[in-house]
């Protein structure tokens, strides 16, 4: 049962081959017998689970149910939850329970899904690897020894040990796409503005995008339309009316162009990986796509302007996190308002996010500010323009979504510069605010790769399409850590 | 050697919105402590600020009552800094691109003179909470029900020349967003709050001298008493070889001084930056008409309107127009009362605003209506009263006795004006007072003043004035 995707499970239910609470305790105890290895989840809300799950019976009786009734899945630790710990991955928040539902925490509620509980992350969502967590890193299912990429590497676990069939996740710069990519699963960041970010813990306001990791792209279009829209509560959020997603992926092929970057084929991506992306090239290829090579003369800045902008915005979206009102509280009796401060901050958040806040406050700072902020802001439009100027000749733009398969735990803690050039595929569609999806595409030394797909700006519904034809004819994401079979 | 003092001022006025500028939340003022905060207005993680639209609109009818320009787009930017009433962290304020920005207004100087003050800009932004440090035993309480209540801070050029000037630019811009109902314009409350940039310099001098701020200054006469104290400090150091430090300076109006902030309550690095979670404020050229189509006659078109339709002076003109509702009052009297518009200022200014000062009483909750006084007028036009009844009938309305003729009819205040009663009244007075009639008729002339005053006061002040001066004359043979 736990192999079979989302939309199969959604046809089970109101077929009635198997009731939500039949769903749901399964998955709870899949989670209770493979989570003390995973540590997937920070918090499982079984209860709640159960009490949603026998709402969802109901209402598939009733017959108003959705497609999405029923249906069990994981939210990341960063969209706030009512009544449930709502962490962040942070001792700051380790006490905080959210007053209020995120906004597609909200819509995926009323659409009758049922929560299984909030997954583990890297601290705050700053880091490639999942291991800034204040809860302990999350191990990746195919290789205990590996991280499953980050920030969010708890719901790319618990989806591909199948202890969850979905999960929600956020993406910065790449913490949707490439956890998926190192987990074997499909994993999309929507357009910057299409899923509302109220309720979502904000990291970097400009970049922050909620989206989903999911066995297929089928489920990724379910899961999705269910989400997306407008919410007057987020100014930035997009007024167009959301595609039926999951109607369009099974609507006929239409040829599409794909221009493929060849600097992304350089050293820095992994032969064997290189390889593996090739080979799914060909197979777009021979469903008819063109390729057609493409330059994106900007592109390698992205990672340096990214260490600008983000940790800029970090530095002023987590200035709220002060110990006053809500989070940690040194036990510590402060002498003046300074040292208050600086024992709650001190103490509540974990080194990774103190170095960001620091990067941020620094390239803000008077005398700083044209040099680093100003000019990161200038190459983002660069590496927003080279997309736009793409985008006129080729429908999307393909290359890898990591440079190589997951790596050991702790084998790039030590260099935050290794460990941020993980996600140098994967930025510049933040960047430029454009929907981008993760597809598994081959295995390297037995772990899993992804080929990473970018679109224009609000084509979800081509870019979902296009991931639901590819793997129609591969079967990569059908794939199962042998321990999770 | 003769100084000069260069004034330039930032004015805080809370918006008259019934929503915060980022929330949802009521901006009542009084209610319990934390009672009018959201989550937004609480800086909860997860939360986002979305744009309140009346805000928008208020800022643009400034900007078109101070002949400002209306920025098409304007931006909003985070002004970082820690402290326990600022939940976020920072305060979202506007910093490169203002909504409005160079315009001016022309402030009425005591002596009858005019001042030009151009406005640099003016911004939205946030309010804070507030921090309120006595009665928690060594400890802080934090109310923030203030904090996101949307300000327009109004920064002026520095051209101001003297205290006096600079308190009649802020009476003049209270009296503005007043009539444009943008701000209650309460000072006790710190709907209105000023900062002052001071600085000194030698008369001939064109370049500025180094200036400080002074803060806290909430009220028009701590405005004035601050700046005279904080120019005089100034100049004393510079006569004395010291020099001026740019700082921010705390007015403290007790010890009547003022003195600098401690350094780290100033010494802050913003580290602004445009808010990304906010899109431009877009003004369009429909919205601006719509806004201008909603302007009241403003008080300086008012005054004009006043000293020509009305034949007032320059000066009860400006008294009349300062609180709109003052202006439509004294309207509402004259178009109803028969008496002179004149009359109708004088008992406006003098009775009604003295009435509502002495009982604390708001115009519009006065207990003598204009048509009341506009009637009360017409009495004393009429004979049927005298003007010192007339006040002593306008005191009785105040205090509820009834309508104006209830007052004089229960009183008994009608004006005596039968020659009959008053030629009796007349006689008695000069039977009585022999050695007065005697100076009187020796050419001391002022005597009869005297005799007036003793026939009123036989009649209890009813006898018609006039005719008792008639009478005594005649009696008297002068």
């Amino acid at each position: 049962m736990h192999t079979r995707t989302l939309a199969q499970l959604s046809a089970d239910l109101r077929a009635r081959r198997v009731s939500a609470t039949e769903l749901t305790k399964h998955f709870l105890d899949r989670i209770a017998r493979h989570d003390a290895t995973l540590n997937a989840f920070i918090t499982v809300t079984s209860e709640q689970a159960l009490a949603a799950a026998a709402a969802a019976d109901k209402r598939l009786g009733r017959g108003d149910a959705t497609p999405l009734t029923g249906l069990p899945i994981a939210h990341k630790d960063i969209f706030c939850t009512a009544g449930v710990k709502t962490s962040c991955a942070s001792k700051m928040l380790d006490n905080f329970v959210a007053p209020y539902d995120a906004t597609i925490v909200e819509r995926l509620q009323n659409a009758g899904v049922v929560m299984l509980g909030k997954t583990n992350m890297d601290e705050f969502a700053m880091g490639s690897s999942n291991e800034t967590s204040f809860y302990g890193p999350v191990k990746n299912p195919w290789d205990h020894a590996l991280v499953p990429g980050g920030s969010s590497g708890g719901s790319a676990a618990a989806v591909a040990a199948r202890i969850a069939p979905a999960a929600t996740g956020t993406d910065t710069g790449g913490s949707i796409r490439q956890p998926a990519a190192l987990t074997g699963i499909t994993g999309i960041k929507p357009t910057y503005g299409r899923v509302s970010r109220y309720g979502m813990i904000a990291f970097a306001s400009s970049l922050d995008q909620a989206g989903v990791l999911t066995q297929t792209a089928e489920d990724a279009a379910l899961l999705l339309e269910a989400m997306a829209g407008f919410d007057e509560r987020d100014s930035t959020s997009l007024d167009d009316a959301v595609p039926n997603y999951s109607k369009l992926v099974n609507e006929p092929w239409e040829r599409v162009t794909i221009g493929v970057p060849e600097s992304f084929f350089d050293a820095g991506l992994e032969a064997d990986n290189a390889k593996a992306l090739r080979v799914a090239l060909k197979e777009l290829e021979k469903l008819g796509a063109t390729l057609k090579p493409i330059e994106l003369p900007h592109i390698h800045l992205s990672v340096p302007a990214y260490y600008v902008v983000a940790p800029a915005e970090a530095s002023s979206n987590l200035s709220r996190f002060d110990g006053v009102r809500f989070g940690y509280r040194s036990a510590a009796k402060a002498d003046d308002l300074l040292s208050f401060y600086m024992r709650n901050r001190g103490e509540g958040f974990g080194p990774e996010v103190k170095r960001r806040i620091l990067t941020g406050a620094y390239v803000l700072s008077a005398g700083y500010f044209d040099a680093y902020y100003l000019q990161a802001q200038k190459v983002r439009k660069l590496v927003s323009d080279d997309f736009t100027r793409a985008f006129r000749e080729v429908d999307f733009v393909a290359g890898p979504t990591t440079p190589a398969p997951a790596f050991g735990l702790g084998q790039k803690t030590g260099d935050p510069i290794q460990m941020y050039l993980n996600d140098i595929y994967t930025i510049g569609a933040n960047l430029a605010g454009l929907p981008a999806m993760s597809l598994p595409c081959g295995v390297v030394r037995g772990l899993p790769v992804g080929l990473q797909l970018v679109a224009p700006p609000l084509h979800e519904a081509q870019l979902l399409k296009t991931g639901h034809y590819f793997q129609r004819v591969t079967d990569w994401h059908q794939r199962v850590p042998a321990n999770y079979a | 050697m003769t100084w000069e003092t260069v004034i330039g001022l930032e004015i805080h006025a809370q918006l008259a919105t019934a929503s915060k500028i980022f929330s949802g939340a009521s901006t009542k003022y009084g209610a319990a402590p934390n009672t009018q905060a959201s989550l937004v207005d609480l800086g909860y993680p997860g939360v986002l600020p979305v744009l309140n639209g009346d805000a928008v609109r208020m800022a643009v009818k400034f900007g078109l009552a101070t002949h400002c320009k209306i920025a098409q787009r304007s931006i909003f930017a985070r002004k970082n800094y820690f402290y326990p009433d600022l939940p976020k962290g920072y305060q979202i304020s506007q910093y490169e691109l203002p909504i409005v920005h160079g315009g001016h207004v022309d402030v009425q100087l005591p002596d009858g003179s005019t001042r030009h003050v151009n406005i640099v800009r003016a911004h939205l932004e946030e309010d804070a909470g507030k921090s309120l440090h006595e009665d928690f035993a060594g400890m802080s309480g934090i109310d923030l029900n203030r904090a996101g209540t949307g300000l327009l801070e109004i920064v002026s050029a520095p051209d101001m020349r003297s205290a006096q000037e600079a308190g009649a630019y802020m009476r003049k811009i209270h009296a503005l967003v007043r009539y444009l109902e943008i701000c209650d314009g309460n000072l006790q409350e710190g709907s209105f709050r000023c900062d002052a940039n001071v600085s000194v310099r030698r008369v001939g001098d064109t370049k500025l001298g180094t200036r400080t701020e002074l803060k806290n200054l909430n009220s028009f006469r701590f405005v004035e008493k601050a700046i005279e104290i904080e120019r005089d400090r100034q100049i004393e150091l510079i006569e004395g070889g010291g020099k001026v430090t740019q700082e921010t300076r705390l007015f403290d109006p007790d010890r009547e001084e003022t003195r600098p902030m401690r350094s780290k309550e100033e010494a802050n690095d913003y580290r602004y930056f445009p808010d990304p979670d906010l899109l431009p404020i877009a003004v369009d050229d429909a919205l601006i008409e719509r806004v201008r189509a909603t302007l009241p006659e403003l008080p300086d078109a008012k005054r004009e309107r006043f000293t020509n339709a009305y034949s007032l002076s320059a000066y009860d003109a400006d008294v009349l127009t300062v609180d709109k509702r003052l202006a439509d009052y004294f309207e509402a009297v004259v178009k109803a009362t028969k008496a002179a518009p004149k009359i109708a200022a004088n008992w406006v200014m003098g009775e009604l605003t003295g009435a509502l000062n002495r009982t604390n009483v708001d115009i519009d909750a006065s207990r003598v209506s204009a048509a009341t006084l506009a009637a009360l007028l017409d009495k004393i036009e009429a004979g049927t009263i005298s003007g010192k009844i007339a006040k002593e009938v306008f005191e009785a309305v105040w205090n509820g006795e009834g309508s104006v003729d209830a007052v004089i009819e229960k009183r008994g205040l009608v004006q005596i004006s039968d020659t009959g009663a008053i030629d009796k009244l007349v006689a008695e007075v000069i039977a009585a007072n022999a050695a007065q009639v005697e100076q009187f008729r020796a050419g001391k002339q002022q005597v009869l003043g005297f005799l007036v005053g003793q026939v009123m006061k036989m009649s209890k002040g009813k006898a018609n004035p006039q005719q008792v001066n008639e009478a005594l004359r005649k009696q008297l043979g002068a």
